[in-house]
């Protein structure tokens, strides 16, 4: 079967493949850290030990996911050179230099205070573990920031010089870092993590809840999670539009595969529901849509006239299929999303939070759609920039080693038995943690806690066990 | 910056992956060594060991990540020719790190399976080793280039000498881990890590020389560099130096001074790569392209070498605080897990 694939085509789906599980990893990291953050603050101004719980809780999860974050991350920072070489070569004048500040500002302040998040509670002060945890949480965003930098720039490319022999060249760094998609993905994928995390944490929550356990670290943190879901999934609904925006700027092509707009249309696009994107005959089979709110959605004018995909050469057309259907799949979520917000919203109105079941059954079962979301966003946009690499500069095809497809099938039968049994065992042991109810005296991923560390805890604790209602946690 | 010429902002560069390089390999050589001595260890001892590094390791592992990026950036032709050359070493060394990373959380978090992520520890460790090895091996002793890009074979860097460079960079590596366990351990841990440097110190050398003997055949270059007059002269010395640490090893593990052999074996370190460079210089794809010929435009370095000036500094002194952190002695009963 390899042999009938072609390099290109087995090198796409090794990074796909590689990438897809490395992302959901800092999606949930960089929410989760970000969410220890907070608690910590909160525990070192409150005191109370119920946020002392769960951070330890969620540091013990926190650690799983960020490990198997880092090796899944160095794949991918090798692999643009095993398998996509002539993009290194190309491009890397442009990219390596990006690369090279994400590791230089983030991975190794990542690295060199996660250690004193973890282990050194009992090594260094309160305060001083707190600015280890704002360092590890604040790396987590400038490592986002460079990452997407460079992404965006492959989107929407600017700023370089393309030299007689192809290279591309910095021209401008200002202006290839702060490339016109940097803005819109950088708030769209931070709010995703954001969103996944608050909905890992919520389903966490709402499972001990429906079984009655751990009463206020589970209301604690459920109203934090139902917090963040009700205030900043709207935002990210109108991140996402304006997203859209400024793709239909720069990469109309793109949008025109995401709205399934096989053909033009001069007095207003109608927005389409469902429909089968027919890539043979170039059109959009039993469709269901909507006159004319495509244009008012996308031009904010009804009347607005649509260049569809028939005003696009054929062999510039990305796989439409694909990118209608992920592009679906992440809306849909996201709307999901917001219905569990505004629900819980209204069940904090009539004060039942922390009682009406089917809140708590609605928030677990959407536990894991924010990793959907974000696969099926990324998805979208990166298969909407085929047939290029670096938009409008460099094909694919072109940027490919020059290494026989056997080789690569090979690796990537590796990876894709070492990655499930690897991560499916690490996810199954986060998974542990979490149906374990966070309880008093939470271990922590430091398990010498009782030897040294005997004085500093019960104060706190007794402090603690007197307020459980008053949740005041959900102000972030 | 603006003072210096563009191929002396290709030197700095160039020292930049080497330092990168050499940093990698030392700090994660001596997780992945100790990885490798697990199998020698009492199996309570085992959690103490990795107690050791759990809270450095991935800083550590960070300058491979930071070496790779330094060559894509400075290098992207060099980038371009190795990464493909070396295609299954490194594919196997990525795999390798992905075991033994995951472990160090794994292993206690399951009763059942902890032997079988130890194993995975200790042979992700030896797999990532020896590959950093072999590819060390077959970038020395040159890859086929036709027209600025690989153009040899899947299997072109499996030679005896890219194998005899696995094996030493393994002993080199358990070298250094038993060394930092004499540092870091009291007990029968740091008795056993005693015996295993004196033993692992005769094979380092016995690796050192057989690499060093076989070296000077695989190209002219070399060859020249260290038998032509002048260069012997600068050469020369080096052979005597590595004489020096190695006798002052041998010494200070015989009278167990407990600080003492981890930064002597940091040092036969630094000269072996000062041999390697040495031979290798000005090449960055040995017989084929120097690191001018592979060189990024200058506006590429310049931002790398910026970022490098204004935050490597600040790296080792944070990195260094997560070490003074953790420092001293790591007692049985007191590990952070």
């Amino acid at each position: 079967m390899l042999e009938q694939l072609d390099a290109v085509l087995l090198a796409r789906l090794q990074f796909a493949f590689t990438m897809s599980f490395h992302i959901v990893f800092p999606s949930f990291t960089i929410g989760l850290a970000s969410f220890i953050a907070v608690l910590e603050t909160l525990w070192l101004i409150t005191n109370r030990e119920v946020y002392h719980n769960l951070l330890k809780y969620w540091m013990r999860v926190f650690a799983i996911a960020f490990g198997m974050g880092v090796v899944s991350g160095i794949v991918m920072s090798y692999q643009f050179g095993t398998n996509w070489s002539r993009f290194s070569e190309l491009a890397g004048p442009v990219v390596g230099p990006l690369m090279a500040y994400e590791v230089m500002t983030a991975f190794f302040l990542e690295a060199g205070f996660l250690g004193v998040m973890l282990f050194g509670t009992d090594r260094v002060g309160r305060g001083l573990h707190a600015f280890a945890t704002y360092a590890v949480a604040v790396g987590t965003l400038i490592s986002a920031f460079w990452i997407l930098s460079v992404n965006s720039w492959m989107q929407t490319p600017q700023g370089h010089i393309v030299d007689e022999t192809g290279r591309i060249l910095p021209g401008d760094w200002w202006a290839i870092i702060f490339n016109p998609s940097l803005p819109y993905r950088l708030v769209h994928m931070v709010l995703a993590a954001y969103l996944t995390t608050a909905l890992v944490v919520g389903a966490c929550a709402a499972w001990h809840m429906l079984r009655r356990r751990a009463q206020d670290e589970s209301r604690v943190m459920f109203s934090m999670a139902m917090w963040m879901l009700l205030l900043v999934a709207p935002i990210q609904i109108f991140a996402g539009d304006q997203h859209g925006l400024n793709t239909l700027e720069h990469q109309p092509g793109k949008v025109m595969a995401m709205e399934g707009h096989f053909e033009s249309h001069p007095d207003g696009a109608p927005l389409y529901l469902f429909g089968l994107p027919n890539m043979e005959t170039g059109t959009l089979d039993h469709a269901i849509g909507i006159p004319r709110l495509g244009s008012l959605i996308l031009k904010h004018d009804m009347n607005a006239p649509m260049a569809g995909l028939d005003s696009v050469p054929r062999e510039m057309w990305p796989p439409v299929p694909v990118v209608f259907w992920s592009f679906r799949l992440m809306v849909g979520i996201g709307l999901a999303m917001l219905a569990l917000g505004l629900f819980s919203g209204l069940a904090r109105l009539k004060g039942r939070l922390y009682d009406w079941r089917w809140l708590h059954r609605a928030a677990f079962v959407m536990g894991p759609a924010g990793f959907v979301a974000v696969l099926a966003g990324w998805v979208t946009t990166e298969v909407g920039r085929q047939p290029f690499v670096v938009y409008g500069v460099l094909r694919t095809a072109d940027a490919v080693s020059p290494v026989a497809a056997p080789a690569v099938g090979a690796s990537l039968l590796a990876f894709i038995a070492v990655y499930t049994a690897v991560f499916m065992a690490g996810t199954l042991y986060m998974l542990r943690i979490m149906a374990r109810p966070p309880h008093d005296h939470e271990p922590g991923p430091s398990r010498d806690v009782p030897q040294r560390a005997a004085g500093i805890t019960p104060g706190g604790a007794m402090a603690a066990t007197g307020a459980p209602g008053d949740a005041k946690g959900g102000r972030r | 910056m603006n003072g210096l010429m563009p191929m002396d902002m290709t030197t700095v560069m160039g020292f930049i992956v080497v330092f990168s390089i050499f940093l990698y390999v030392v700090m994660d050589g001596f997780d992945l060594g100790l990885a490798m001595l697990f199998p020698l260890a009492r199996r309570d001892d085992r959690n103490t060991m990795i107690n050791t590094i759990a809270p450095v390791w991935d800083g550590n592992e960070t300058w491979l990540v930071l070496g790779g990026g330094a060559v894509m950036a400075a290098f992207p032709t060099a980038y371009a020719i190795l990464l493909p050359a070396l295609y299954a070493p490194i594919m196997i060394m990525l795999l390798g790190l992905v075991f033994r990373g995951v472990a160090f959380e794994f292993r206690f978090r399951s009763a059942r399976r902890a032997r079988l992520w130890d194993a995975g520890f200790v042979g992700g460790s030896v797999a990532a080793s020896f590959m950093q090895g072999v590819a060390l091996g077959a970038v020395l002793q040159g890859v086929t280039v036709v027209d600025r890009q690989y153009a040899g074979g899947w299997f072109e860097w499996l030679t005896p000498f890219s194998v005899l460079c696995g094996v030493s960079v393994i002993v080199a590596y358990m070298l250094l881990g038993a060394c930092w366990l004499i540092m870091k351990t009291e007990g029968h841990l740091r008795d056993g890590a005693y015996r295993w440097a004196r033993l692992l110190l005769v094979a380092v050398l016995a690796a050192i020389v057989l690499v060093s003997l076989a070296t000077p055949f695989l190209l002219g270059t070399y060859w020249d560099r260290w038998f032509a007059w002048p260069t012997m002269a600068l050469t020369a010395p080096v052979p005597v130096l590595v004489a020096l640490v190695a006798l002052a090893l041998v010494r200070t593990l015989a009278a167990r001074r407990d600080y003492w052999p981890f930064p002597l074996a940091l040092a036969l370190f630094a000269l072996c790569f000062l041999g390697l460079g040495v031979s290798v210089y000005p090449y960055i794809v040995p017989g084929s392209l120097t690191i001018w010929q592979a060189a990024a435009p200058e506006k590429s370095q310049a931002f790398f070498i910026v970022g490098v000036v204004l935050l490597i500094p600040v790296i080792l002194v944070y990195t260094g605080y997560s070490y003074w952190v953790f420092r001293g002695k790591v007692g049985a009963d007191a590990g952070y897990h």
